[in-house]
């Protein structure tokens, strides 16, 4: 029972106590990709910082600046060059773009999402469907409205049907997800029973997806609304983003800056808890 | 024997709940000694468990350990009697991502300074004695694994082995067998009747299974709604204490009261 | 009995695409909607693209500038998302109820991080353009608030998900604090964290292009800078090299995530 390699029962070890270390942690391919990926973004991160474009930026200087910004902008708003019934009536707009765009969005989706669903589909329509969306997915809303724009000209046509595009491909992925949850058993029984595959859609796939998505789908309109605003701001889109555009970058206006960031922040905090509260009540 | 453990007229009621979930209990329990905690669902026993060891707070009582209030107690004092305690969960409660010997060597982390908890500097000694722990509940050949590959009886047998590292004196099990299948439940059962009778250590479990409770144990404590509504040996138990701790509608519970008595 | 049960869904049912129409009538008179010009739009928009947007042999002499814009981006991305999921880790163990070390702390970060998230980043990046200007910075700090706001959010749920089991376990062997947030919290939400701050970066990337272009920075502006030039072969290669990258990213993300999790 001499002791070489590795020690292997404990019984050994008691009786013949080697002073020699015991492995605690241990080493396997989880472990190893996982402290390979926090170095490597660790390491790209400290390049980062010796890489950024400073343009002669004097860092303290502008870190006291924000700070100054940020308690003008929060502590003494102000409304200036529109009133408030505005303000309110241009977060209503910006609702509405974020509203069409879900509408739309999920609509077109569940279609898709449907034919992208594994077990509703073939392989090969599912893979071709999750192939586009995935590039679709990979180009920035932004340049979807842009892109839209020279053809519809800037204004709510391209912005609605630009931000569509991401919500449909978001869309088809959470629900196609939800459908391939469904068991197969409860589709084997009704195919078995004779019944169509639009029957199967509307009587067993949609009722059993059903309370998912309507969480996704209010999900992607918190998230909309939020898109919504950006592209008021670099697409000319209109809504409450627009206004916060032009303060920024027109009128150079802090305090307004910060009014409008408060009706942005008091509709997306009511959106969020309006989503949790749905999520708790469907779960 | 010297009582261990003593509890006195202990209440507690939830915050913003009606009603108490447990309700001027009062117990012992000596050195050594094997005890079963039994009743129906939500009757108060892991309330009762997690009072003794201050995971939850009581509202009012007395709880007594090895001499010691342990309601009276300060953080650090607490941590201490804490770590003469052993507790083991039914869902086991394991890091899942660390190895079998890892979480073990977790019931020394009470015993040390933050920073050697932090970093996790075990010495040569407690590595060799979570070695032998472990080859004692059958795990030798697992160490390496990681917890989530266990099944759920090897599982439980690392919790035990966490526990038992802390060297306790004590050990408080809430349902230990209640995720298990039979074989199992009676290899931990075996191994916990076992740590009593050989280590001297004094073991509290909630069960479920009324036949395990008294096969097992030197004591049973019933419970219902919060009271102790029986506390005897599992000699003496009777139909109408079954049924004062079930309630009337336990009758299939008690048919094979018979056959345990008898053997 | 029945028959009511079919009647009253159907009732259901046809109060909420009543409703649902409604407010979609609503939205299209706020929002000056063109419905008509909605549906024309596509097909025009699908000609002009096929037509003009695309990347020709000239183009490509660009390509190595757009390349160092794009690394540009993919660095701020990922440097705020990383330094953002550190302070989120702080956060959310602060504001998770299994590890919060009181119930005043824990409202207060995660009140904090409500606020930051529901800024979105391009509000921020117009915020921020005050004080830094058309730098990298403003890019950065704009992406790291809003990566630190979504990422306190996921790190407590997948913390309290994740660990509280073993959580009550160690404190039951009166493991100190910082044992069991080492020991117990970190390994076992390590693995969904480095998901969620991969799927930040994905993000981030994207809305890196989205604050190019608000702030005269990355990527985003030089798309920007061909787009308005009517440059569109430029600028379609520059649409593909970010959708090359991120799908890239991607591929990388989700084979970490297999590995991992
Ligand atoms: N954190 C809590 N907050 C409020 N009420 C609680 C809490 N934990 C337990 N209770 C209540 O206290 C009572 C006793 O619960 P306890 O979990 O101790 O029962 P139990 O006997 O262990 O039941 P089971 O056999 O199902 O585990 C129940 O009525 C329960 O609803
Ligand atoms: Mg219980």
């Amino acid at each position: 029972m001499e002791a070489n390699g590795q020690v292997t029962t404990a019984g050994q070890l008691v009786k013949q106590r080697p002073r020699r270390q015991i492995r605690v942690k241990t080493w396997n391919r989880s472990t190893v990709v996982t402290r390979a990926t926090l170095l490597i973004l660790a390491g790209l991160t400290v390049y980062a910082f010796f890489s950024f474009d400073y343009k002669e930026i004097d860092f303290v200087q502008a870190m006291l600046a924000t700070f100054a910004n940020l308690k003008s902008m929060f502590l003494e708003p102000h409304l200036q060059r529109f009133t408030f019934g505005h303000a309110l009536y241009q977060v209503l707009v910006t609702l509405g773009l974020a509203f069409l765009t879900t509408l739309f969005g999920a609509v077109i989706a569940v279609f898709f999402g449907l034919l992208a669903a594994e077990n509703l589909s073939s392989k090969w329509v599912s893979s071709v469907v999750k192939g586009v969306v995935a590039f679709i997915r990979a180009v920035p809303t932004v340049l979807w409205v842009l892109i839209f724009a020279v053809a519809a000209g800037l204004g709510s046509v391209a912005a609605v049907i630009g931000m569509t595009f991401h919500s449909v491909s978001y869309l088809v992925k959470a629900y196609s997800e939800s459908f391939e949850e469904l068991d197969k058993g409860v589709i084997e029984a009704l195919k078995a029973s004779g019944a169509g595959w639009w029957q199967i859609i509307f009587q067993a796939v949609l009722p059993s997806s059903l309370t998912y998505m309507i969480s996704w789908t209010f999900l992607r309109f918190e998230i909309n609304f939020a898109v919504a605003v950006a592209m008021g701001a670099a697409a000319g889109a209109g809504g409450i983003g627009f206004d916060m555009f032009m303060a920024s970058n027109f009128y150079l206006d802090i305090r307004e800056i910060g009014a409008i960031t408060y009706f942005i922040l008091a509709v997306a905090i009511l959106l969020e808890i309006t989503a949790a509260k749905l999520k708790k009540r469907l779960t | 024997m010297t009582a261990l453990l003593e509890v006195q007229s202990l209440s507690k009621q939830f915050l913003g709940s009606e009603g108490k979930a447990l309700t001027d209990v009062n117990f012992s329990v000596s050195e050594g000694e094997f005890v079963s905690i039994i009743g129906p669902s939500g009757a108060g026993k892991s309330t009762l468990l997690r009072c003794i060891n201050r995971m939850i707070d009581a509202s009012s009582g007395e709880i007594t350990f090895d001499d010691r209030n342990v309601t009276k107690l300060k953080k650090k004092e607490l941590k201490m009697v804490r770590t003469k305690i052993g507790m083991i969960f039914q869902h086991y409660n394991l890091v899942d991502r660390l190895s079998v010997i890892e979480n073990t060597l977790h019931g020394n982390l009470g015993k040390k300074s933050a920073i050697a908890g932090v970093l996790g500097l075990y010495s040569q000694e407690e590595k060799e004695q979570a070695l032998r722990i472990l080859s004692v509940l059958g795990l030798e050949s697992l160490i390496y694994k990681r917890a989530d590959q266990l099944s759920g009886g090897q599982k439980q047998r690392v919790g035990i082995a966490r526990a038992l590292i802390q060297n306790p004196r004590m050990l408080l099990c809430d349902e230990p067998i209640a995720s298990l299948d039979p074989n199992s439940a009676k290899v931990i059962m075996d191994h916990l009747r076992d740590i009593s009778t050989s280590m001297g250590i004094t073991v509290l479990v909630n069960l479920h299974q009324v036949d395990v409770a008294l096969k097992y144990s030197d004591k049973i404590i019933g419970i219902n709604s919060g009271q102790v509504v029986f506390n005897g040996s599992p000699a003496a138990i009777t139909k109408e204490d079954i049924q004062r701790i079930y309630g009337s509608e336990a009758e299939d519970l008690i048919f094979d009261l018979g056959g345990i008595h008898a053997s | 009995m029945q028959a009511d049960f079919f009647a009253k869904k159907r009732r259901n049912s046809l109060a909420f695409l009543l409703a649902l129409a409604g407010v979609t009538l609503i939205a299209i008179v706020v929002t000056e909607y063109d419905v008509a010009k909605g549906f024309t739009s596509v097909p025009d928009a699908v000609a002009w693209a096929l037509g003009n947007f695309y990347p020709t042999q000239e183009s490509l002499v660009k390509l190595p500038g757009i390349i160092d814009k794009l690394v540009e981006t993919l660095l701020v991305s990922i440097a705020a998302t990383t330094v953002g999921a550190a302070a989120a880790l702080l956060f959310a163990i602060l504001g998770s109820n299994t590890t919060r070390v009181n119930a005043f702390f824990g409202s207060i970060s995660r009140g904090i991080a409500t606020v930051f998230r529901n800024i979105d980043v391009a509000a921020w990046a117009m915020i921020l353009l005050f004080s830094f200007g058309q730098s990298s910075l403003t890019g950065y700090f704009a992406l790291f608030f809003g990566s630190f706001g979504f990422l306190t959010r996921s790190f407590v749920e997948t913390i309290d998900e994740a660990s509280s089991g073993s959580v009550e376990a160690l404190r039951a062997t009166g493991a100190g604090y910082f044992s069991i947030i080492f020991h117990s919290v970190i390994p076992s939400s390590m693995p969904q964290m480095i998901s969620w701050v991969l799927f930040m970066i994905e993000t981030n990337i994207r809305s890196a292009t989205l604050i190019g272009l608000l702030t005269g920075s990355g990527i985003g502006f030089t798309f920007n800078l061909y787009y308005k030039s009517l440059n569109y072969d430029v600028a379609a290669l520059v649409v593909l090299v970010i959708v090359a990258a991120i799908l890239c990213i991607e591929a990388v993300s989700n084979y970490v995530r297999r590995v991992i999790l």
